[in-house]
């Protein structure tokens, strides 16, 4: 059985036309999504810029209250 | 809002994730209903054991398949912008949408691995009925996944079944099946699927039309198009069942978004209709300047599609914003009056824990506690920030609804003509199915604006502000991804076209899968 679906596969991808085409596509653009665009343009910032989560919930709490600190910094 | 933003940078990571998604919504309806239209006309196959039924389904099967193949990984494009230009907000709803798009990411693999394999390696290799089933798991699965992405969307336009937990500012999950099951995310899922079921009864019909005219695979355009236009009616009339449903819950949800629909400013009793207008840019919410530079309104219409009782009261922009006591309308004034105990409640609350005072803590709390469900309301300095883009919404839901009217019209003619055997000989008819295939993609997007521009200020709505939601990066870079976006997706669009012009010129005769 395992044997049988292996084949059926093999063979769907070996008898390709248009689906060659398509699959290429689909490689070129994760390639392009995740080894380029992902990587050099798209950092997780809070990941990047804070070490743990206690981190980050300070600083996304501290964004959540910053109007208020800033107006007492103002006053 | 809060004086550190940069319009700039939160107006370019607002107008990435619009393209985004809009280019993400040019693959996704056709998908969703071509996958459908594909299992309708195999199963005519499977049951006539007409070959002619079989190359029909192979050639739309192959376009569907250029079409998944080139939308596909499109929507993952959303998720990194999540992490990088609205981190705040990635933070705070990582729980909430964790689930569904966890199911819908497990989902969509084992669909993709197991059902669109049989679909596309299968014929002649399993039995009629296997394949047919596979066909028709893969129409059911992939609108099952978008299901789940609807669901996280419909829960930003109505935050439910969550409770938010100042120690790590995340919205959490209380409870998953209050999410699924929200109205607003049900109808959102039902009249986005069905708008695709539409849209891909238009392309079907578009290509069996262009076949008229150019006076090839005659009979196959004609059933292409008797089951299509079948269908796009069904669907076109389902359309505007939900999207009738989804504006009645939108009063109840969003109000402020169903004003900006409509350009109503002062709710009245009963309220009318503006079935076309021209709406006045410099009118600003609380002046004396005319909504309506022109309109045509239907008296009375708007109460009755509203609450589905004439002589109601429907609230309007200036209600909304400053209130309106003797409908129990609460103004956004108020509500920036109990955001910002929220917020310095948040503020004390996390002074305490620092301190270590754990009363002072739990007093800070139970003061949230009151009004967090006016949170992101204490980020804005003004109630006018609560008004979305009127015109832009006005306009675009009179697009989606005038097109999709027209649409219902169109499937009608294109069945009658069916019936009575005469599409080759009204032409104007067929260059008018083609037309309106992209009519439908302009009727789709228009639908989204109005979703999301009409729900502005908001990343959550009435919680989270998208000026709050985005992180602190800088402009440039914002701006310079989007146009990396803008070229990835057009070349994507232009290969797209391409490959599918290719196939569609080469016919039912030049099946290649």
């Amino acid at each position: 059985m395992p044997g049988k679906i292996v084949t059926f596969y093999l063979d769907g991808f070996r008898n390709m036309r248009l689906g060659r085409t398509l699959w290429k596509i689909i490689l070129l653009k994760l390639v392009i999504l995740f080894a380029v665009v992902k990587w050099l343009f798209f950092p997780d910032v809070l990941k990047v810029n804070y070490d743990s989560d206690a981190a980050r919930a300070e600083h996304v709490l501290q964004r959540l209250t910053q109007r208020l600190e800033m107006e007492a910094e103002c006053d | 809002m809060i004086e550190s933003i940069d319009p700039g940078q939160v107006n370019w990571a607002r107008a990435q994730f619009a393209m985004t998604a809009m280019y993400h919504w040019i693959f996704v309806p056709l998908t969703l209903g071509l996958s459908f239209l594909c299992a309708f006309f195999e199963t005519i196959y499977v049951r006539t054991g007409t070959p002619e039924w079989k190359r029909l389904t192979r050639f739309w099967m192959s376009l569907f398949a250029v079409n998944f193949a080139i939308g596909v990984a499109t929507g993952i494009i959303l998720e990194f912008e999540f992490g990088t230009n609205w981190s705040n907000y990635s933070w705070m709803v990582g729980d909430i949408f964790g689930a569904p798009l966890a199911i819908e990411g497990i989902l969509a693999f084992f669909l993709e691995a197991t059902f669109f394999a049989v679909m596309f390696f299968g014929w002649d290799r399993v039995s009629k009925r296997m394949h047919l089933f596979s066909t028709w798991m893969v129409a059911l699965g992939s609108n099952l996944s978008a299901l789940w992405i609807l669901v996280a969307n419909g829960w930003m336009q109505s935050p439910i079944g969550m409770r938010f937990n100042p120690e790590t500012a995340r919205f959490e999950m209380q409870d998953l099946w209050a999410v699924v099951s929200s109205k607003v995310a049900i109808s959102h899922f039902a009249h986005a699927t069905s708008s695709g079921f539409l849209l891909a009864s238009l392309f079907v019909i578009g290509v069996s039309s262009w076949f008229l005219l150019k006076g090839r695979h005659q009979l196959f355009a004609k059933r292409s198009i008797a089951v299509a236009a079948t269908f796009g009616l069904l669907s076109a009339l389902f359309v505007a069942f939900t999207g009738d449903e989804h504006a009645y819950i939108t009063v109840q949800t969003q109000p402020m978004k169903l004003a900006a629909m409509e350009g109503l400013y002062e709710g009245q009793v009963p309220t009318g209709l503006i079935a076309i207008g021209v709406v006045n840019p410099a009118k600003k919410t609380g002046d004396d300047q005319p909504p309506f530079i022109a309109k045509v309104e239907i008296p009375g219409l708007l109460s009755l599609l509203a609450h589905r009782k004439f002589g109601t009261f429907v609230a309007g922009i200036d209600d909304l914003v400053w209130g309106n006591p003797e409908h129990g309308v609460v103004g956004v004034d108020e509500k920036i009056r109990r955001g910002t105990l929220a917020v310095t409640a948040l503020a004390d609350f996390k002074q305490a824990r620092k301190a270590g005072d754990d009363i002072s803590a739990q007093i800070a709390l139970d003061e949230f506690r009151q009004h967090e469900e006016y949170l992101g309301y204490g980020h804005l300095q003004t109630p006018e920030e609560a008004v979305p883009p009127v015109g832009l919404t006005f306009y675009s839901f009179r697009t989606m609804v005038g097109l999709g009217t027209f649409f219902i019209l169109l499937f009608l003619l294109f069945l009658y003509q069916s019936a009575r055997r005469g599409l080759e000989k009204n032409r104007w008819l067929l260059k008018l199915g083609m037309l309106s295939v992209l009519l439908g993609y302009v009727a789709g997007q228009a639908g989204w604006i109005v979703t999301e521009v009409g729900r502005q200020p908001w990343a959550i709505q009435g919680l989270l502000p998208v000026g709050v939601a985005r992180s602190n990066l800088d402009t440039g870079t914002v701006a310079l991804t989007f146009f990396i976006f803008l070229a990835l997706f057009t070349t994507l669009l232009i290969a797209e076209v391409k490959i599918m012009a290719r196939q569609i010129a080469l016919g039912p005769e030049g099946d290649a899968t």
